[in-house]
């Protein structure tokens, strides 16, 4: 089977500056991934040379096995840019007949794609009294008419509300079990977390990750932090039996690897009536996201070749 | 192809008709002529010319001020505009062909143009007519003013494409337009009238001054009108030159559209090379 989309060795520069560095990814039809970087990481740009309006420096890509921008590859794509205005003075379902004709799709059909965005009822308002969100699903519509085999959304949640986040994800489920693939760009991993099934990271123009999360997890190897809360008096004691770190008087902190946590756990089951209290801290998705991002810009090469292709 | 134009071309529709500059320009339009052929009619009476001739004549002067602002009024947003906005992004992401396009946006806008003028001018020659004021031949004035004007603004929609592809902002486009429409509207004549006054004209090639007519749209849609109207001696101006030309005035109106033909080309070819 063809991939979706096939990026090998992309590089490119601005002005002699390396914007993306060597980045390969492959994307199976139907897969939902996530592509996550810092600001300037190079998201837009990745999808500008997907879209064919850019060319890399050297590397191929391939859209459905098309060259990107060849006509073939612009009507299997359907593309959200990531600060889209529409014409003010249009109402929200001119926009979309007018998408769905340059497809060569039915206007009427495509209408029902802003019942599925909550658009309906502001369908015939001109787009001036549209609120930033409305705008946002307007043009999420506008990527979703036809059936699409690649759908690049970038950045497509931002200006959403968590309710209208979810359903956005639900949409994008929707989507995907049609069949199609659909690449997202988003900044923060806990957004993207259990709604995509792999995750892309990009750091300073590196692909540094390529996994799914249970793997970057697992990869990034950061440890669970344990504070075990004792009484002021017992907290010297506590602290010298279980070996960690004092902080704010009465709280002792620990940290462990998944492997050594159940051991742990015991160990301060037993000190009994010293303890009070005790929270554990597996490492979040911001933490996760973090170790990845610091990788290219302090370790080039070698982290980013380590933890590709899952 | 032509369904794609065509949609993109029923959206500029749509969108210039709820443009209030042009629906500004047309009330102007339709203000001044109205105004023109109700006020204008004392020196009517003793030449013996038809009153709808008379009102022609000045609205062609009109007409080479107010057409090319139209024409970059509309035309200035249409590259620059979608890149500021990201729209072109979307657009050209789509099965739409960056040609196709552009033509799209040229045929909606020169619409628009043939609206506002058709009811801009059309309105006062249907009161004239109406009031038992013109003849046959004032009304074929009219149409042919019509006609024309629409020809002058397709060679300044075509220039206003240019210059909105030769930068990535809307409001930089907007001030690249407001030059041109002085420097081809205004400026253009006065340097010519100018070097003709001087009479450094005369060192220069003979040929040299009525070609430099012909390559300006506006000067060419001057010259032909006025030829057409034969009303030289009525307007005065530049119209004494028309006499004098050593062509026929159809090249002017053949220069107009060769020029709006080759500007559009340009313009198309621009628009290729843009990473939106
Ligand atoms: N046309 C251009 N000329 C010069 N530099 C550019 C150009 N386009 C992008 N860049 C640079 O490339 C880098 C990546 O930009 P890009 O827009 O791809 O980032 P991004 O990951 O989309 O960021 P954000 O999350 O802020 O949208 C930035 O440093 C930017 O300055
Ligand atoms: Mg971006």
């Amino acid at each position: 089977m063809t991939p979706a989309l096939c990026v090998a060795g992309v590089d490119r520069s601005f002005d002699r500056r390396a914007i993306i560095r060597d980045v390969s990814f492959a994307l199976q039809p139907g897969e939902r991934v996530a592509l996550l970087g810092h600001n300037g990481a190079g998201k837009t740009t990745l999808f500008k040379m997907i879209l064919g309006f850019l060319d890399p420096d050297c590397g191929e890509i391939a859209v459905l096995g098309h060259r990107p921008g060849s006509r073939a590859a612009r009507c299997a794509t359907a593309f959200l840019p990531e600060a889209v205005a529409f014409q003010k003075n249009l109402t929200g379902a001119e926009v979309i007949r007018f998408y769905a004709r340059l497809k060569g799709e039915a206007p009427r059909k495509a209408l029902s794609l802003l019942d599925r965005v909550g658009l309906a009822e502001a369908a015939d308002r001109r787009l001036g009294t549209y609120s930033k969100g409305m705008r946002q699903r307007l043009g999420l519509a506008q990527a979703l008419i036809g059936r699409p085999g690649l759908v690049l959304l970038d950045e497509p949640t931002s200006g959403l509300d968590p309710i209208s986040r979810q359903d956005f994800y639900a949409l994008v489920e929707e989507v995907a079990a049609e069949g199609a693939t659909v690449l997202l760009s988003s900044h923060a991993l806990t957004e993207v977390e259990a709604r995509t099934d792999r995750i892309l990271i990009l750091s300073a123009g590196q692909m540094v990750a390529d996994d799914t999360l249970a793997n970057l997890r697992r990869a990034a190897g950061l440890p669970i932090r344990l504070k075990v809360r004792a009484g002021e008096e017992t907290v010297t004691e506590v602290a010298s039996r279980l070996g960690g770190e004092r902080v704010n008087g009465r709280s002792v902190e620990l940290l462990c690897t998944p492997a050594e946590k159940i051991g742990r756990l015991a160990q301060i089951a037993a000190l009994g009536d010293l303890v009070q209290d005790l929270d554990v801290h597996d490492p979040s998705l911001d933490d996760v996201y973090r170790h990845f991002s610091r990788i290219a810009t302090t370790d080039t090469g070698r982290a980013a070749s380590q933890h590709k292709g899952a | 192809m032509l369904g794609r134009i065509l949609t993109v071309a029923a959206l500029e529709l749509r969108i210039g008709m709820r443009n209030r500059w042009i629906v500004l320009a047309t009330f102007i339009l339709a203000g001044f002529s109205l105004a023109l052929a109700l006020l204008g009619s004392a020196p009517a009476g003793p030449l013996g010319i038809d009153r709808m001739t008379v009102t022609v004549a000045s609205l062609a002067s009109l007409s080479v001020y107010l057409v090319p602002l139209i024409a970059l009024l509309l035309a200035f947003d249409a590259v620059a505009g979608e890149i500021d906005r990201g729209t072109l992004l979307l657009l050209l992401s789509s099965p739409l062909s960056r040609a196709e396009f552009l033509l799209g946006k040229c045929v909606g806008h020169f619409c628009v143009l043939s609206l506002s003028l058709g009811i801009g001018y059309g309105l006062t020659a249907a009161l004239l007519w109406s009031s038992g004021e013109g003849e046959m031949a004032g009304l074929l004035d009219f149409a042919r003013l019509i006609g024309t004007s629409t020809l002058l603004g397709l060679a300044f929609l075509a220039i206003g494409y240019v210059l909105s592809a030769s930068v990535r902002q809307a409001s930089t486009a907007a001030a690249l337009a407001i030059v041109a429409w002085l420097a081809l509207v205004v400026l253009y004549d006065l340097a010519l009238l100018g070097l003709l006054v001087s009479g450094a004209v005369d060192s220069l090639s003979p040929s040299v001054f009525p070609v430099a007519l012909l390559l300006n749209p506006a000067d060419a849609f001057r010259l032909f009108n006025l030829a057409a109207l034969g009303a030289s001696d009525l307007v005065g101006g530049m119209a004494g030159v028309a006499d004098s030309l050593p062509f026929a005035p159809e090249l002017a109106l053949a220069s107009i559209l060769s020029v709006a033909a080759a500007t559009l080309c340009l313009a198309v070819l621009m628009v290729r090379r843009i990473v939106p």
